[in-house]
């Protein structure tokens, strides 16, 4: 009888270390893709509430959480809080955030929703044009962090957790700086992000890197 | 990928010159999606809505889906939304003057879907039905 026992035991034991063992074998998820990944994001010129022309290229050196957002989008208010929070935090590090709204009835209700949720950061209006060229932007939110150098680092299709965004800010944001001016200007890239997007595809509603 | 509301073809409506005639439009969105009812609880979210636009009928009344309401993540609050087969049912006057005769009558269905994570912008879909006038 105690042998059974002292077997049953040691069984329990071993597929306790087993089941640790594959655990610590799962991949990490990354918080940003690897650099040689990355793509350059496409760019662009769009106009704020003001009319102003706002180039992807304004932003060079910095690093750029670029959000496709709808008024009438609840998963993306969800996120707009927690990225009034992030330009808070890190825009004295060279971050900003830029919200892209594809609202059909343009600033008429883009306007009073900025002014109600106190947006803290630059809003344009996006076109199709702009969302076929970051791989043809449907679902929103759709999230694109963008690192010193101009180039997609990851994306976020639908509601995404705060901290992986957060995980990729700060990782871009400690990356060497000096490396960034050297490099291609935010949106120094053309075409398409079809690439970027093509590797969230297995994960059309999660998290994409 | 957006989600596709499907139409079930209309069958071809008799109607009586001077009287009503009824319209029932099945429509049905795929499983895993929600569409937002005629009535949404929150102001920012974009109605169903059918609109007639042409043919010899009149819009009289439109009954949409109640809907349900549903607790998503992304909202504190239940919402009123729609999901899988719904119906909406037009009521039509037929002026006294109208041609008599096969007619097209045309409308347009607008609806705004969503998943549990993410919404994608909203649709126009062209619904319409012969309506043969007597």
């Amino acid at each position: 009888m105690r042998h059974l026992i002292r077997a049953a035991l040691i069984g329990i034991v071993a597929l306790g270390v087993g089941t640790m063992a594959c655990q610590s074998q799962e991949p990490t998820k990354k918080a940003v893709k690897d650099d040689k990944d990355r793509k350059m994001a496409p760019a662009f010129e769009l106009k704020d509430s003001t009319g102003k022309v706002v180039k992807l290229a304004d932003y060079r050196g910095k690093v750029v959480l670029l959000d496709f957002w709808a008024t009438w989008c609840g998963p993306c208010a969800i996120e707009i809080p927690w990225f009034e929070d992030f330009q808070r935090k890190y825009k004295d590090r060279g971050f900003e955030v830029l919200g892209i709204s594809m609202d059909d009835d343009g600033w008429k209700a883009i306007n009073p929703f900025v002014a109600e949720k106190k947006i803290n950061y630059r809003i344009v209006l996006g076109d199709d044009k702009t969302g076929d060229q970051y791989g043809g932007v449907e679902a929103l939110p759709t999230t694109f962090v963008i690192d010193r150098e101009g180039r997609i680092a990851s994306v976020h299709v639908g509601l995404t957790g705060k901290k992986d965004f957060e995980d990729a800010i700060e990782k871009l944001l400690e990356a060497p700086a000096g490396k960034a001016a050297d490099a291609r200007p935010a949106g120094g890239g053309a075409g398409s992000a079809d690439g970027a997007r093509a590797e969230s595809g297995p994960h059309p509603h999660g998290e994409g890197n | 990928m957006a989600p596709v509301l499907k139409v079930d073809p209309i069958p071809m409506v008799k109607a009586t010159k001077g009287s009503t005639a009824t319209v029932v439009v099945k429509a049905t969105l795929p499983s895993g999606y929600h569409a937002n009812t005629n009535k949404p609880t929150e102001a920012y979210l974009i109605p169903m809505t059918l609109k007639w636009t042409g043919g010899p009928l009149e819009m009289d009344t439109v009954d949409y889906p109640k809907g349900a309401m549903e607790k998503y993540s992304f909202s504190d609050k239940p919402l009123s939304v729609v999901t899988g087969q719904f119906t909406i049912t037009t009521k039509f006057k037929v002026p006294a003057g109208a041609s008599t005769g096969p007619a097209a009558q045309n409308g347009t269905l607008r609806y705004q879907a969503c998943d549990n994570k993410a919404c994608y912008p909203p649709k126009n879909i062209p619904v319409s039905f012969t309506v043969n006038v007597e």
